[in-house]
C-alpha cells in the first residue's frame, strides 16, 4: 500500500515542529528581543495594530518565535490575549492631547500648531545602502545618543485639529459628542448595520494589506470619494483608568504610540456642497493603514454600489486571524467531503449514460 | 500532563460561562444559530475553533475526550486538538466511541449510535445554509426570521431540472423541527439520518463565523427533499471495507500507488478496529 489515509499524526506533527525549530536555528547569530523591538519597530507596530494588543516586548518575542511572519505573530498575541481577564476599560483618550512626533497636512500649507515632518520614508530614495552590512551598531547608537544628549527638551504643545477650523467656518458638519458605551468587537459578534464604533474597531485591527488594497480600489475606480489628507499626526497619547472608588481621580498606566488621520472629502449638503471627514487611527507608526482606514470609514459612511461601500463586505473579510485561518484550513484533509462530491459528480454521469 | 501556566481549559472563566449560556440558548431553539463572542485560540480560525471553544467551555475534570477528523482519531488535526485540550485540562482521552463522554468531530458522526450521556461537538466552517443563495448576513437573518426559504428550495429544484438529481454533496441542509433550515456541518449525507431523533446532544460551533447551534436529543431533523425526488445518501453498493469487511459504513476511497487499483476502507477508524477485534483479526 502506497498511501495511508490521515494517520501517523502525532509523530508527523512532532517532527514538523522540530523542523520549524531547525529553521529558526539557521545561524549562531542571535536576534535579540531588544534589537527587534528597537530596530524593526515598524514590523512590531504592524503586529500590535493587527493584533489589537499594545505590547511591544511580546510582539518582538512573537516575531522572533515565528521566523518574522507577520500573521503568525499577530496570531500569537491574539491567542495570548484570550487568556487574560479584562480588568479595566481606560478613560476616553483624546488625541488632541497627543505628544506628536510628526504632523502634516496635505490640505493647507499653514496649520495652527504647525506642520512637523518627523520621520518618514516618503522622501528617501529607495536605494540599498551596502555599507549597512558593515556598520558598527555600537558606534551608530552612540552617535545618535550624543546628538540627543545635546538637545534641549521642548515643552509639549498640543495642537488643535485642522478640521476644527473648517467646522468653525461651517464648511464641515459638527456633531454632538457621542458618549454611549462603544460596541466591543472582541466580545460580541458584529451585526449589520454595525454601529460606527464597531466599524472603526474592526478597521483598526484589520490586516494592513487588506485595507490598503480596498482603499486603493476606492482611489482607482471603485469608490465615490477623492480624499485629501487633512491631517496626519503620529505621537504618544496617555492611557489612564479611573481610580477605584474615586471617580474624579485617575491612574496613569503609560503611553502608546499612535497614528491618526482625518481625510477630507466633498459631500453634498442640502443646497450647497460641504466637506465631510473620514477618520482613521491605528497603533504605531502605521501611516498608510491609518489613511486607508480613514478613506474606508468615509466610503462606508456614504454607502453606494461598490464593494468598499458595503459594510458586510469590508468588515467581514479583513481580520488577519480569520482570513489566514480559513485559507490555511484548506490544507486540512477533506477526504470525506471530497468523497461526497465525487459521489454527486459520478451520479450525474450515470444519468448521462442512461440517456 | 496539564500545563498549570494556563487557566483550566485555557479560556478565562467569564468567557467559558458566556459560551455555555449561548449553548443553552441554542439547545432551547434547535437549529437556530446563536451569535457568540468567539475568542481567539492558539489554533487557527477555520481549524475547528468553534468546536474547541464548545469543548473547552463544557469540559470537566472527569470528562473522557475523543477527537476525530474525517472519522479518524489519528488525523493530524484531531491529534493536535487533543494535544491542546490535554495540555490545558489534563483530562483523559480515548479513541473508543463508547468510552468517550465528550466527542469533538470534523466531517463525521461516528458509526456507533451515541448515547444520551454523550455530547458530540461538530466543527462548522460555514454555519449559514442560506449563504449559497444570499451572501449578506443582514438578509439571511431576516430570511430565517420570516422562514423565507423559497430561494434554497428553488436551488434544489434547479439542480433537479439540470441534472435529474440534487447535486449537493456533504453539508447537505436539513430542516429542524419544521422550523429552521440548518447546515449539519460538512458531514456526508450518509450521516444526516443520524441527527434525527437521536439519543445524544449535538452541538455545532463555528468559531470564525461566531455562531453556536444545537440539535438536542429526540429532535426531528429532515434532509431537504421533494416528495417525488427523495433524499439520497452516498452509495457504496458492491463495495466493502478492505480491512474489516463492513458493508454498512461510510468508506474512504484510496488508490494503490503501485497498481492504481481503487480500494475502500472505513472512514471511522475506531469502528473499523472494533469490528476487526470482534472478528479476532
Amino acid at each position: 500500500m502506497g498511501y495511508v489515509a490521515v494517520s501517523g499524526g502525532s509523530e508527523a506533527i512532532e517532527q514538523s515542529i522540530q523542523l520549524l525549530e531547525l529553521y529558526r536555528s539557521g545561524t549562531e547569530k542571535d536576534l535579540e528581543i531588544e534589537a527587534i523591538k528597537e530596530k524593526m519597530s515598524l514590523l512590531v507596530d504592524r503586529v500590535m495594530s493587527e493584533a489589537g494588543l499594545y505590547a511591544p516586548d511580546l510582539a518582538a518575542l512573537a516575531i522572533k518565535q515565528c521566523e518574522g511572519s507577520c500573521e503568525e505573530s499577530v496570531f500569537l498575541l491574539r491567542a495570548y490575549r484570550s487568556t487574560l481577564k479584562r480588568d479595566y476599560y481606560s478613560n476616553v483618550i483624546t488625541t488632541d492631547k497627543m505628544r506628536f512626533s510628526r504632523r502634516i497636512s496635505a490640505a493647507f500649507k499653514d496649520i495652527i500648531g504647525g506642520q512637523m515632518l518627523g520621520a518618514t520614508y516618503d522622501y528617501t530614495h529607495r536605494l540599498i545602502h551596502p555599507e549597512i552590512e558593515k556598520e558598527d551598531p555600537v558606534k551608530l547608537h552612540q552617535r545618535f545618543k550624543e546628538i540627543l544628549d545635546k538637545q534641549e527638551p521642548v515643552k509639549t504643545e498640543y495642537a488643535p485639529r485642522v478640521s476644527d477650523e473648517l467646522k468653525k467656518e461651517g464648511l464641515m458638519d459638527t456633531y454632538e459628542e457621542n458618549n454611549e458605551t462603544p460596541f466591543d468587537v472582541t466580545e460580541a459578534i458584529l451585526e449589520f448595520p454595525a454601529p460606527r464604533s464597531a466599524v472603526l474597531q474592526t478597521l483598526t485591527r484589520a490586516d494592513t494589506g487588506y485595507i490598503s488594497g480596498l482603499c486603493y480600489s476606492v482611489l482607482r475606480s471603485f469608490g465615490q470619494v477623492h480624499p485629501t489628507v487633512g491631517e496626519l499626526r503620529s505621537g504618544y497619547v496617555e492611557i489612564t483608568v479611573e481610580y477605584p472608588q474615586k471617580e474624579d481621580e485617575s491612574l496613569y498606566l503609560g503611553e502608546v504610540l499612535m497614528s491618526e488621520v482625518e481625510c477630507f472629502c466633498q459631500s453634498e449638503g442640502e443646497d450647497s456642497l460641504k466637506l465631510a471627514s473620514g477618520y482613521g487611527v491605528v497603533f504605531g507608526r502605521n501611516e498608510n493603514k491609518a489613511i486607508a482606514m480613514a478613506v474606508l470609514d468615509r466610503e462606508l459612511d456614504m454607502g453606494g454600489e461598490y464593494p468598499p461601500n458595503d459594510q458586510e463586505f469590508v468588515l467581514m473579510h479583513g481580520d488577519c486571524i480569520e482570513m489566514n485561518g480559513f485559507i490555511s484550513h484548506l490544507k486540512l484533509p477533506h477526504y470525506v467531503t471530497f468523497q461526497s462530491k465525487l459521489d454527486a459528480v459520478r451520479k450525474t454521469r450515470e444519468n448521462e449514460d442512461e440517456k | 500532563m496539564r500545563n498549570e501556566a494556563y487557566n483550566f481549559a485555557f479560556l478565562d472563566e467569564g468567557s467559558k460561562r458566556e459560551i455555555r449560556r449561548c449553548t443553552l440558548k441554542a439547545v432551547a431553539i434547535p437549529g437556530y444559530q446563536v451569535p457568540f463572542g468567539s475568542r481567539e485560540l492558539p489554533i487557527g480560525r477555520g481549524w475547528g475553533t468553534g468546536g474547541i471553544q464548545l469543548t473547552l467551555s463544557l469540559i470537566g475534570l472527569d470528562e473522557v475526550l475523543k477527537v476525530i477528523d474525517q472519522g479518524s482519531d489519528e488525523s493530524v488535526n484531531a491529534v493536535n486538538i487533543k494535544k491542546f485540550v490535554g495540555m490545558c485540562t489534563g483530562v483523559k482521552t480515548t479513541t473508543s466511541t463508547r468510552e468517550a463522554t465528550l466527542i469533538q468531530s470534523r466531517h463525521r458522526i461516528p458509526e456507533i449510535p451515541l448515547r444520551n450521556d454523550q455530547i458530540l461537538v461538530l466543527q462548522v466552517p460555514i454555519p449559514e445554509p442560506l449563504r449559497i443563495v444570499e451572501p449578506k448576513e443582514e438578509v439571511t437573518k431576516k430570511m430565517h426570521a420570516e422562514k423565507d426559504y423559497a430561494p434554497i428550495w428553488l436551488q434544489l429544484y434547479e439542480s433537479i431540472v439540470k441534472y435529474d438529481k440534487v447535486t449537493i454533496g456533504a453539508d447537505y441542509p436539513v430542516i429542524v423541527e419544521n422550523r429552521y433550515i440548518m447546515k449539519p456541518s460538512p458531514i456526508p449525507k450518509f450521516d444526516n439520518p443520524k441527527l434525527n431523533d437521536s439519543e445524544c446532544l449535538y452541538l455545532f460551533g463555528a468559531g470564525r463565523e461566531k455562531k453556536i447551534y444545537a440539535v438536542p436529543p429526540h429532535t426531528k431533523v429532515e434532509s431537504l427533499a421533494f416528495e417525488d425526488v427523495p433524499f439520497e445518501v452516498e452509495h457504496f453498493e458492491g463495495r466493502c471495507c478492505r480491512l474489516c469487511g463492513s458493508t454498512n459504513t461510510y468508506l474512504d476511497e484510496i488508490f494503490d500507488a503501485q497498481t492504481g487499483e481503487r480500494l475502500y476502507q472505513c472512514s471511522d477508524t475506531s469502528y473499523c478496529r472494533e469490528v476487526r477485534q470482534s472478528h479476532g483479526k
